[in-house]
């Protein structure tokens, strides 16, 4: 990385505007959003959609595990039970976890951080939020005339035979993956071709960097699912016969093709986390991220290691025992550079100066539960005891402790990290510990005792269940609610900021990469004069100083 | 709904119940695998359990110790190296050795698991929408999995309908059923009792009611057990049949015989009454409307319910449905 010698005080300053309006009040009206080319408002209308679904997906798992908490039927019926499983899954993976981190927060950040006027293509980033639009609108027709009660995972034949609406939901899917899609060929493009003069590759943010590994995987695996879901779709209409062994098909090449995708979809949820993990990590402990080049290309290898393990979601569907036990190897392989990561974080805390405000309890919180979710991971790799464990609620814990605790954890952080910066406006900070501190209570509540009930033998998707697993059951749903009181009380203060929060600084946390040498909000082109880079993306701390009057950092004289 | 909750809390004898485990984590064992993956999962959660407060107590360690005073002070990080070599190799290569021998541990228990000894006891498990049926050598179907202590039994599976997954906790082991292919486990119990058997992949409906009973016999009992059913068998009233049938071929899934509604009509006090079904339609429940609503269910579905009763055209036989009919009158 340079030398820190090079770097003079005015690098890291904001670059003015030139007295353009920022781009929240550049045009006005509900078509200058619908129809904006601009990267941030794209961003922003990804982001609103994004935490709607998420409420919507909140609320089924709210209603999950208040059935829950006796066994027998109590509020909802079995098919409803299986019909709110199936939406949340679905929900919260193809709406809320894949484009949460890259579609809504990277869209804003990611030409910020190089400098740029926008993404590479931005009518293409256009037509991704409204193809975005329209897979969320067919999970919803699924909704209005019968939802799909399959799982998220819509294994055949039970699919191909269920009377609910699989179709809307499958082609909902299908739609989705191109959304995907185009913003991974575009945030590819943006990178090799948007770079400011001097910023090389190994001066990029790694934030950048985990959205370009995500990117490759997106625009490689997505396909896959594109074909399969199509496949299914076919079958289900005329009885193609691929998949129905009535007809002569495989149902286990399902789980293949569906796996070969959905295991490196697991990469486009947490990969993105890992980015904005280590932006957090040393913004907040004032010093340079330990191991950059580790970090950074591991998680293009984590992305590129990540198709060949898709095998291991199949330990017990009859797949031959070399196949497990290669594809078992290859995942021992991908928990290495995983587990390397959280040393590279805690390291960069070594002699740091650590502030801890909202954005850093949320990455506190993110490497004490990915920990966990990455140690359990290890249990369900060793073959033989996931045969014991393979669909219970182990699972069930081990993926919602990595994708809730954490892609959404750090999806948290990052929001909390940007919000200055994309609506120029601080939150209320006290109300935002309380709401972190809230969350992670609820997650670990919530989600621990799953991991004893899996063990013990519960499996998943279990509308009822043996008296014997009550407690477990009961103190899970008391984490579920207070998760949800930790969100309502996010949303609450996050929709008052908007209006009444106090005006944010250009860069209230004293980063050094370059959102934060951009007005808060940002003009709307961005920066009017292309910065021209001559430092790594953590240099310079020593030449920011807090300026009390603005509450932000400003270049030390 | 109140007397739902407190139905719900009363248990129900029916359901198996898992006997108290001597293992704080793990359910009782019973079979040979249990040592293994105990031992493995064991080991796999003290050494989770050092790493994971190895990173936290660092980390708060670091946290408390390098707390910054207040943004006012604008306080960095010291000039320390963020990179070193020897300590990096370190934290790389030892949990890469830890993985390289649970790979080796789990690799040996799984082949041990899937490969099952020659001489074994072979019993056929079917799995359908919602019940398992296991089939003994001769030829004997019952809906309980009932196999002789310290013996080796291979179960091989099959499915009529859709996934299933055949899971039975206490001998730590499960595989899918896969409709238009045979899978198998083996396992040797070694323990007598009684443990639930599960289905463990997502089928529907009452996929959480695919609950069934393991049953492992003290020596010679499972022998006794065999001849003691087969002569029950053959001179049953049909009522009894009936009975026997309603247990055993899934119906008790989703029809209740105390009037409380499942997901389908109670049975009790069904005979003679007048249904009317989806399309307005009405027939009086009689020896036709029972041997027709087993074989062609969705031909007349009762108004209020869902129509999710697989058909039992070619399962039952005459004499079998004969019996349900007979049950069905008995319950007024």
């Amino acid at each position: 990385m340079s030398s820190t010698a090079t770097i003079s005080p005015s690098d890291l300053g904001v670059i003015p505007s030139k007295a353009e309006e920022n781009y929240l009040k550049h045009d006005k009206g509900i078509l200058s959003w619908i129809f904006t080319l601009d990267h941030k408002r794209i961003g922003l209308m990804y982001l609103v959609s994004v935490l709607a679904s998420f409420a919507l997906g909140g609320f089924f798992a709210l209603a999950i595990r208040a059935e829950l908490f006796f066994p027998g039927p109590t509020l909802i019926t079995h098919d409803q039970y299986n019909q709110a499983m199936t939406l949340h899954g679905a929900v919260m993976v193809f709406l809320v976890i894949i484009p949460g981190i890259p579609a809504a927060l990277g869209n804003i950040i990611l030409p910020l951080q190089l400098g740029a006027k926008d993404v590479a293509f931005p009518r293409l980033n256009l037509m991704s939020y409204h193809l975005w639009v329209l897979g969320a609108l067919f999970f919803i027709a699924s909704l209005v005339i019968s939802a799909a009660d399959t799982g998220w995972t819509f294994y055949v034949p039970y699919s191909t035979t269920t009377p609910t609406a699989v179709i809307p939901a499958a082609f909902g899917a299908f739609i989705l993956g191109f959304s995907s899609i185009f913003t991974g060929l575009n945030f590819i493009t943006t990178v090799h071709k948007l770079r400011p003069p001097g910023m090389t590759w190994f001066r990029l943010p790694l934030f950048v960097w985990a959205l370009y590994s995500t990117a490759v995987i997106q625009v490689l695996a997505t396909p896959v699912i594109g074909i399969t879901l199509l496949m299914l779709i076919v079958e289900r209409i005329v009885g193609l016969g691929i998949f129905d062994p009535a007809l002569g098909g495989d149902p286990v090449l399902f789980q293949h093709f569906f796996w070969f995708y959905s295991h490196p979809a697991v990469y486009i949820m947490i990969v993105p986390a890992f980015g904005v993990v280590s932006e957090i990590i040393a913004v907040f402990s004032r010093k340079e991220i330990f191991g950059y080049k580790f970090i950074a290309l591991s998680s293009v290898a984590i992305a590129l290691l990540g198709f060949l393990v898709w095998g291991h979601h199949m330990f017990t569907s009859g797949q031959s025992v070399l196949a497990g036990t290669i594809f078992s190897a290859i995942t021992f392989l991908i928990a290495i550079p995983t587990a390397i990561k959280i040393f590279n974080w805690v390291s960069t805390m070594y002699r740091g100066r650590i502030h801890l405000d909202t954005p850093m309890l949320y990455a506190i919180a993110f490497l004490w539960v990915f920990t966990i979710g990455g140690l359990t991971g290890i249990f369900l790799s060793t073959m033989s005891v996931d045969v014991h464990l393979h669909d219970t609620y182990f699972v069930v814990a081990h993926f919602h402790y990595v994708m809730m605790g954490g892609a959404i954890t750090s999806f948290m952080g990052g929001l909390h990290y940007w919000w200055p910066k994309f609506i120029g406006r601080m939150y209320n900070e006290k109300l935002a510990r309380i709401g972190a501190i809230l969350v992670f209570i609820g997650l670990n509540v919530t989600f621990f005792p799953q991991f004893l009930l899996g063990t013990r033998g519960m499996p998943r998707r279990y509308y009822n269940y043996l008296p014997e697993f009550q407690e477990l059951h009961q103190l899970s749903t008391i984490g579920a609610f207070t998760l949800g009181i930790g969100f309502v009380l996010t949303a609450i203060y996050l929709i008052q900021s908007v209006r009444k929060g106090p005006k944010a600084a250009a860069n209230p946390w004293g980063g050094t990469t370059l959102e934060w040498q951009c007005e808060s909000p940002p003009p709307y082109y961005n920066f009017h004069d292309t910065p021209e880079v001559n430092r790594g993306p953590y240099d310079g701390y020593q030449h920011l100083k807090f300026d009390k009057e603005i509450q932000g950092y400003v270049p030390a004289e | 709904m109140i007397s739902n909750l407190l139905a719900s809390t009363a248990t129900d004898a029916s359901l198996p119940k898992s006997p108290p485990s001597n293992d704080t984590w793990m359910p009782i064992d019973a079979s040979t695998f249990a040592s293994h993956v105990d031992g493995l999962y064991d080991f796999l959660f003290w050494l989770s359990v050092v790493a994971a407060l190895s990173i936290y107590g660092v980390m708060f360690y670091f946290i408390v110790k390098y707390r910054a005073k207040s943004r006012e002070a604008s306080e960095v990080g010291d000039d320390v190296s963020h990179h070193n070599t020897a300590l990096e190799i370190t934290w790389s290569v030892i949990p890469l050795l830890f993985c390289v021998g649970i790979f080796v541990s789990g690799f040996k228990g799984y082949v041990d698991l899937r490969t099952a000894p020659r001489e074994a006891l072979e019993i056929h498990a079917q799995g359908q929408k919602w019940k398992w049926l296991f089939t003994y050598p001769n030829g004997h179907v019952d809906s309980e999995l009932h196999v002789p202590v310290d013996q080796d039994v291979r179960i091989i599976i099959q499915s009529v309908d859709v996934l299933h997954s055949l899971f039975i906790p206490a001998f730590r082991t499960k595989m899918d059923a896969v409709p238009g292919r045979y899978t198998d486990l083996w396992f040797r119990a070694t323990k007598s009792g009684e443990f639930p058997v599960f289905c463990a992949e997502y089928c529907g409906t009452s996929h959480s009611d695919m609950i069934a009973k393991a049953v492992v016999h003290e020596p010679g009992g499972y022998d006794a057990w065999m001849e003691e059913i087969v002569a029950r068998l053959d001179n049953m009233p049909p009522v009894e049949l009936g009975k026997l049938m309603y247990d055993q071929q899934g119906c008790k899934t989703c029809h209740s015989v105390d009037g409380s509604t499942l997901v389908g009509p109670s049975w009790q006090g069904l005979w003679g009454k007048t249904r009317t079904f989806a399309d307005g339609s009405s027939a009086v429940v009689d020896e036709n409307y029972i041997r027709n609503s087993i074989n062609d269910p969705m031909s007349q579905v009762v108004q209020g319910f869902a129509p999710s009763m697989p058909t039992y055209q070619g399962k039952l036989s005459d004499k079998q449905i004969n019996g349900i009919i007979e049950y069905i009158k008995s319950l007024k």
